[in-house]
């Protein structure tokens, strides 16, 4: 018998701190996996968030770096451009490290078409905190902060990340996908090995947001959670890809 | 004829793998408790597995290796 599943050797042999059913764990084996089929996991640094994922240099065995809150893609860009040949670089964000603190790092890294991944865990609440409403909370969601629901009128409407940055000329590859069924994590997969390869190739800024589930703090069962992702996040957050600029100029020719 | 072998301790008892496999073979052992204090995943019938691997791609943690 031939093993077909197992730990990816990326990812470090310890229990995760994560509560039972976050889809963190999905989305770190993902990359792990990622990294070792392409091969590259010597010539990798991570940069790490504050949040929930805070501590994912102690997952990954490729080098990590801890970034102050929101200023990831700044320290992907200097770790990057320090020695573009020979470094992968990617970010590993939650919603309330990319679209809130460092929603300034995010856009201007990929106005200039900084060659870093980025990945982007959206899960509508401020995870680590204790489930405050983030810049992606729904409106109408319930959380610590927001007991009758979010109302747009006195906190905003929430951020669609992809399809703001889809608006500049910068970026390589937008794509939003989940993680909430075993036919999403393999297009996840196939999004986040994508985003890796651009950089690899040299194309730049790739974003993969995964739309991701919170059971602690959202108050429900994992899987109610994985259902509540269909029932309310993909209506607000549809999944697809918001830009691909190679793939664009290809069918320009 | 498929094998799948439970890292118990990392298991969390999400049950997300119970969900996700087709056969419906997975369960939480209720009468059994793991180092986390949680009620981990086991299959119930080896034997009718067909090793998809559909539940090691749901698990959060990594706890199932499947081989075939």
């Amino acid at each position: 018998m031939a093993v077909v599943f197992q730990k990816p050797k990326a990812l470090a042999d310890i229990p995760m701190h994560y509560c039972p059913g976050c889809t963190h764990g999905i989305i770190h084996r993902l990359v792990a996996e990622v990294i070792d089929e392409l091969g590259i996991e010597g010539k990798t640094i991570g940069i790490a968030p504050v949040g929930c994922s805070v501590m994912a240099y102690n997952y990954f065995t490729c080098d990590m770096i801890e970034a102050a809150h929101g200023r990831a893609p700044a320290i992907a860009t200097g770790v990057k451009r320090s020695d573009p040949e020979n470094h992968i670089v990617f970010t590993y964000q939650g919603d309330g490290d990319l679209a809130s603190i460092g929603m300034a790092e995010t856009v201007h890294a990929a106005a200039r078409n900084e060659n870093i991944t980025v990945i982007f865990v959206n899960n509508a609440i401020y995870g680590m905190t204790g489930g405050q409403m983030a810049p992606t909370s729904l409106p109408g969601q319930i959380t610590q902060t927001s007991p009758y629901g979010r109302d747009p009128k006195l906190c905003g409407y929430p951020i669609r990340v992809c399809e703001m940055l889809s608006q500049l000329e910068g970026p390589e590859y937008l794509e939003r996908v989940t993680v909430n069924s075993v036919a999403n994590i393999r297009k996840a997969k196939k999004a986040i090995k994508k985003a890796f390869q651009n950089q690899i190739d040299g194309k730049g800024f790739s974003l993969v947001e995964v739309v991701s589930s919170c059971p602690t703090n959202w108050g429900m069962t994992p899987q109610a959670a994985l259902k509540w992702i269909d029932d309310n996040m993909i209506p607000y957050y549809p999944l697809g890809v918001y830009k691909d600029r190679t793939a664009e100029q290809e069918a320009a020719k | 004829m498929a094998k799948l072998t439970f890292k118990t301790d990392f298991c969390k008892g999400c049950g997300l793998c119970v969900d996700a496999c087709p056969k419906k073979l997975l369960r939480l052992a209720n009468e059994k408790i793991n180092k986390k204090g949680h009620h981990p995943a086991e299959i119930t019938d080896q034997s009718a597995c067909v090793g998809c691997a559909s539940c090691a791609l749901m698990c959060p943690d990594c706890v199932i290796q499947v081989e075939r």
